[in-house]
């Protein structure tokens, strides 16, 4: 498990004053921590940092330099101006990041983004994310009840908190309830870490071809979901396939994530999870809180497009600045004692959802899912804990998306 | 802090908005989302007093800017 072949030498810039790497280890600590010598009280908003292809970039890690960088049009999302901060499986010894592939609007910039980002936002407004509410309770309430039949022992992730936002972006895709278990295979291998490169490969080409399928299908007989109404829009077929897989990955590992690594910080700390249970008002701050302690997403980066100056620190046209989420949200100049777990604070303005024109399209949908949730879990199951010791909890400390591989849990059956 | 009897006038700038909903969420009495788009509604463009730090927090949370808080006019008695 402590396998880590890039493990940052994060003292460099201290001592020798040359570019650190990036931090990525979260295993040192605590399992919800930022990785050592990420947030060390510092007095510099953004560093000096090396990047995977040997590029000096920067390092935001104050909230105000994150917000900064993230809001300015002056920086670029576009992949392909990108240097990567860390390797990434399968991208070694690349010094160049490809173009965002059709419908792929995270790694553009207005106006581009813009005609992608306008076609869907209406689809998920605050409005409409709530009156989703009592599906998602629903389906919260199926799976818990397939958890109760299975169990004591299981496996939180593959009985709740994978198969609740999955069964949430097929309602709104408009993936048919009869084809989901095959849809749901093929997309819980693309983000299965035990399965090889090949089996995602295959799995990823699976669920394009899937949605390929689907669309093919919407526009032949249109019904009421999201991908029929983009049938109807300017898109070509590539991009419409595009934005389908770009909703499904990014609705599906983000929540899912925060589900079971969201479980595991409130198991861990049972003053909290008592406080939550004795007042289910408090679930939405409870969201909230966890969303800004666990920053599953993290990091952003952006290039500069001309030289910007960033908190007094001038980043030059060209330079690709790392916006490390984590240490923002745990900036003590924002969230006083950012350390600790408080669900009767107020996260908001957290970043976890990002900030500027990218900022999570699909924020609203993930704060209905965990706000039903998370209550209904815990109502379900007053004595739900950990089967394992916390230690032995897999972690995914390799992955973009941080959360637990699986978290056996147990109860005292009635 | 700004004097919460101060009175508060308020702007949108719909083509900055990017509909993420943060000022519907955070201040649901005076900014909604239109249903084509998702952008934002200025439901009242100088709320009651009970909602301006609502109001104020929604701006400051905008991801693009697009809520502008207008300082009072000083001649305006």
């Amino acid at each position: 498990m402590s396998y880590n072949p890039t493990a940052p030498d994060t003292t460099a810039d201290r001592t020798t004053g040359e570019p650190a790497t990036l931090p990525t280890d979260r295993r040192t600590g605590c399992p919800f921590d930022p990785p050592a010598g990420l947030t060390a009280p510092d007095d510099r908003p953004l560093r000096r940092m090396r990047y995977a292809d040997g590029h000096i970039g920067w390092l935001a890690t104050s909230h105000a330099a994150a917000r900064a960088v993230l809001s300015d049009p002056r920086f670029s999302a576009r992949y392909e101006l990108l240097h990567l901060p860390v390797p990434m499986p399968g991208m070694e010894g690349m010094t160049q990041v490809p173009p965002a592939s059709p419908g792929d609007f995270l790694g553009l910039d207005a106006p581009e983004h813009t005609r992608f980002r306008r076609l869907l936002t209406g689809k998920f407004t605050v409005r409409r994310m709530r009156q989703l509410a009592e599906r998602v309770e629903g389906f919260t309430h199926e799976c818990l009840d397939a958890m109760e039949q299975a169990g004591p022992v299981v496996d939180l992730v593959e009985a709740f908190a994978r198969p609740v936002p999955a069964l949430m972006i097929c309602e709104l895709l408009g993936v048919p309830y009869a084809d989901r278990d095959r849809f749901q295979g093929h997309v819980a291998t693309v983000f299965d870490q035990t399965s090889d490169a090949e089996a995602r490969g295959a799995a990823f080409a699976a669920v394009g071809q899937f949605i390929g399928e689907l669309v093919a299908a919407k526009r032949a007989e249109p019904t009421d979901d999201l991908l029929s109404d983009l049938t109807t829009s300017d898109l070509t077929e590539e991009e419409l396939i595009g934005v389908g897989g770009v909703l499904l990955a990014a609705g599906l590992d983000t929540t899912a994530n925060m589900l079971g690594l969201g479980t595991f910080a409130l198991l861990s700390n049972p003053g909290q999870l008592d406080a939550l249970r004795a007042d289910p008002g408090l679930a939405e701050q409870t969201v909230e809180e966890l969303l800004r302690y666990l920053s599953v997403a993290d990091p952003i980066a952006r290039a500069a497009l001309e030289d910007v100056e960033i908190e007094g620190q001038l980043v030059r046209a060209g330079e690709t600045v790392t916006v490390s989420v984590q240490a923002a949200n745990r900036d003590p100049l924002k969230f006083p004692e950012p350390d600790r777990l408080d669900i009767h604070r107020r996260a908001t303005g957290h970043l976890s959802f990002g900030h500027g024109p990218h900022q999570c399209l699909g924020q609203q949908l993930a704060r209905v899912e965990m706000t039903v949730a998370f209550p209904a879990l815990f109502a379900r199951f007053p004595t739900l804990r950990l089967a394992v010791p916390p230690q032995e909890v897999p972690l995914r400390d390799r992955a973009n998306i941080y959360g637990v591989i699986s978290l056996p849990v147990t109860w005292d059956k009635e | 802090m700004s004097d919460p009897n101060e009175r508060l006038r308020l702007g949108v700038d719909r083509d900055r908005c990017v509909g993420a909903g943060m000022c519907a969420l955070t201040a649901p009495e005076v900014f909604d989302q239109d249903d084509d788009e998702g952008l934002v509604v200025l439901l009242h463009p100088e709320p009651a007093p009970g909602h301006r730090a609502a109001a104020r927090m929604a701006a400051g949370l905008c991801p693009a800017r697009a809520i502008i808080l207008h300082s009072p006019d000083p001649t305006d008695p």
